[in-house]
């Protein structure tokens, strides 16, 4: 509910400031129709769009957590359902590999003098999407508790198990921790953070085979399992939005969490303002003596379907270029890391630039990526509830992903 | 009848059971057999926002071409049933040689994910419906004696756990056996443990769904057997008061009997259903602890960046196949008893 009224007063606000802009985005006719994932800063870009909106031009979302799922059949129809699939590096694969999706450079070139470099995203030379926004998971951590305790914001994952540690013994949380710990994606996305952390590739090169039931593979669980020692036995059900209410009831110090969320744990309307202002974002921690953070860098962005019209690829984009203008990012600055052109870092960004800077590696954009994290998730909670050993856990979890691949035919 | 009026009664029926029931399930036992073409990929330059790799893709018009050339994928036989997601005999036979005795073999089999499925459907099935008979009769008899003035506002409440969206009360109970929640802090200070925790714990979180199964399922074994209470010959009961039967004697020798049709119509539809378990297991977020073959059929449907439409289709059968030998003992029995009476 809370969420739905921020979202509606950011509309709000953004109709009130642009009204002369309004309905000015110098688009002939069309029609745009936006499918995306469901948080704020998307709610941002899809109301920008929005507002191309005329008499010949029609502009319609559907913003929902779903969005993965159905953009393949959506976009495989022809006309496609949707004009614009906003996508981040996992969620573009399956649209490249079904060749759904147009290629830019002629749109770029045409209408897109607002954007950075950096935004595009290009495969073999062509721009396949425009990104906007940058996001990764990295640490929150509560400065007051910390300091209470007399320790400093830990850097690597041995420090946050000595942090933690330190929390508990002197009584002030009995489970200062939690991570993303569902069985499932959440999961499977802490163990590659972790992986990536330990410097493992997860592939042998230049294959599809899986290569992560190794030394490194064994040390990550381990970790994990370190921590979950320092977490609520409910760890297992932990996602994001299961994390957000356990946060605001003060009863955990150290979390890792994604970087389009840190704004809503400090934004000044929090349920729990003396939480909010003890919350401090940094990057996530390195572990095991590793040079890069232990986590995996995002891009969210959009995409233009292959299967409409040349004019609603004109309008769509369009619509989309004014959702994204330099003056969004002004706007909402603290909604999201903005990749656009005229955007300054607001304190939660902080997390997420510093994760950057310390050169944390991008999540695989791999056509088979999705079947190995998928195996992932399914496999390894058994080894984390001490049901089996870290060996065993990782031969299933390839064994499961050997299987899927070769019914996908990325193995023989 | 004539055989040519019973077959005009019979054929609307017979057409859309054929078009709604056969032509979808053989539509999916020839997917079992198909799985997707071996990718064609390629080596490109990939770069974003954070720089500039190479990646592998996959050759999009290599692939279109070949699915032009067989829109089914590639012929897999009974391949997809056999391989270690399914009914894993290698695995089966590598265990069987490798394991020094029957419990590590048999643990070894249930780390398979059919077998680790089919171990929860199972047990979720034959612990589940009989309790669910035994609560429903009980509360039907319970119903049955109380006045006819708050009669109706008692079966009302008894039936809501049916009336619920399985989905929400699940989701509802999962909130309350959380280690915050009423149930699950007061279990905490009964037990005096602060890590005790219905979530985590395998054995507890499928005593939490059996417990979930029952109270979801009782209310529809309630009603039926309270609607077959309605019919109990009066005369047959007074009779056996006069002869000094107790009111145990009287369930336990002129009820029972006179509901046992009804209690092979609820096991029958009971075992279906059970088999079949699967909101709980999304619901309650159990997935580490307990899977069941439909779980096993969604995870494939959703799987990462392309479905496995084989894989599922091939789980599907397969649990088409347990439903049938799960039902052959009851649906024999039920045949005899029908010749018997003829």
């Amino acid at each position: 509910m809370k969420k739905f009224l921020m979202a509606t007063v950011a509309a709000g606000a953004f109709v009130a400031s642009a009204g002369l802009a309004l309905a000015d985005c110098g688009i002939a006719k069309g029609s745009v129709r936006i499918l995306s994932n469901d948080f704020e800063a998307l709610h941002i870009v899809a109301a920008g769009a929005e507002k191309c909106a005329s008499g010949t031009v029609t502009v319609t979302k559907n913003q929902t957590t779903e969005h993965k799922n159905i953009q393949i059949p959506a976009l495989t129809a022809n006309p496609a359902t949707y004009t614009v699939a906003v996508v981040a590096n996992n969620s573009i694969v399956p649209l490249l590999n079904g060749g759904l999706i147009r290629p830019l450079d002629d749109l770029v070139a045409k209408f897109g003098q607002q954007l950075n470099e950096t935004q595009l995203v290009k495969i073999d030379g062509k721009v396949m999407a425009i990104a906007f926004m940058a996001n990764t998971q990295h640490m929150y951590y509560r400065k007051d508790l910390l300091e209470q305790a007399g320790i400093a914001p830990p850097k690597t994952y041995e420090e946050v198990l000595e942090a933690a540690k330190v929390l508990r013994d002197k009584g002030i949380l009995k489970n200062p921790l939690a991570l993303n710990m569902k069985p499932g994606w959440d999961l499977a996305q802490e163990f590659v953070n972790m992986y990536m952390g330990y410097g493992g590739d997860l592939f042998k090169a230049g294959t599809a085979e899986a290569s992560i039931n190794n030394e490194n593979g064994v040390k990550t669980l381990e970790m994990l399992k370190a921590l979950t020692g320092y977490m609520s036995p409910d760890y297992v059900t932990y996602n994001t939005n299961a994390i957000k209410p356990i946060w605001e009831a003060g009863e955990i110090a150290i979390i890792n969490g994604w970087g389009s969320r840190a704004g809503a744990y400090i934004a000044a309307d929090s349920p729990v303002p003396e939480i909010a202002k003890a919350t401090a974002f940094a990057s996530a921690p390195m572990v095991g003596g590793g040079s890069t953070p232990a986590t995996t860098l995002w891009w969210d962005g959009f995409t233009i379907a292959k299967n409409i019209s040349d004019e609603d690829a004109e309008a769509s984009f369009r619509a989309m270029m004014n959702g994204t203008a330099p003056q969004t990012a002004v706007d909402h600055g603290s909604a999201a890391v903005w990749l656009i052109s005229g955007y300054k870092p607001t304190p939660a960004a902080v997390g997420v630039f510093e994760t950057i800077a310390n050169k944390a590696k991008p999540f695989p954009m791999l056509a088979h990526m999705g079947l190995l994290h998928t195996a992932l998730g399914d496999n390894i909670s058994e080894f984390l509830q001490g049901k089996e050993s870290a060996e065993q856990a990782l031969a299933d979890a390839t064994a499961a992903y050997t299987t899927a691949a070769k019914e996908n035919g990325f193995l023989k | 009848m004539p055989h040519r009026t019973f077959l005009a009664f019979i054929l609307p029926s017979l057409a859309a059971m054929f078009i709604f029931i056969a032509l979808p399930i053989l539509s999916v036992a020839y997917q079992s057999l198909f799985v997707s073409h071996p990718r064609v990929t390629v080596e490109v330059e990939t770069c974003g926002p954070f720089g500039c790799s190479v990646e592998t893709r996959v050759d999009t018009e290599a692939m279109a071409e070949l699915q032009r050339e067989s829109p089914m994928g590639q012929f897999n036989g009974l391949g997809t049933y056999t391989n270690s997601g399914h009914l894993a005999f290698d695995d089966l036979a590598m265990i069987w040689a490798s394991s020094p005795d029957w419990t590590t073999a048999a643990k070894s089999i249930l780390n398979l994910p059919f077998y680790k499925a089919l171990a929860f459907t199972l047990a979720f099935t034959f612990i589940v419906t009989p309790l669910v008979i035994v609560f429903g009769f009980f509360i039907a008899l319970a119903v049955n004696a109380i006045p006819p003035l708050i009669k109706g506002p008692v079966i009302f409440l008894s039936l809501l756990p049916m009336i619920v969206t399985p989905l929400i009360g699940a989701l509802v109970l999962f909130w309350m056996i959380d280690a915050r929640g009423v149930i699950g802090a007061t279990l905490q200070l009964v037990f005096n443990d602060p890590q005790l925790s219905l979530k985590a714990s395998p054995a507890l979180t499928w005593v939490v769904l059996f417990v979930y199964g029952v109270w979801h399922s009782a209310p529809f074994s309630f009603i039926v057997f309270y609607a077959g209470l309605q019919t109990v010959p009066k005369d047959t009961l007074e009779s056996a008061m006069i002869d000094g039967a107790s009111r145990w004697q009287r369930v336990r020798y002129v009820v029972l009997p006179h509901l046992m049709p009804l209690v092979t119509f609820v096991a029958l539809m009971q075992l279906m259903d059970n088999f079949r378990v699967f909101e709980p297991i999304v619901g309650f977020s159990a997935a580490a602890n307990a899977t069941s073959l439909s779980y096993l059929i969604y995870s494939d449907l959703r799987a990462g960046d392309a479905p496995l439409f084989g894989s599922a289709a091939a789980t599907s059968m397969l649990t088409i196949i347990g439903v049938v030998i799960l039902l052959t003992p009851v649906l024999i029995r039920n045949w005899r008893n029908f010749n018997r009476k003829t």
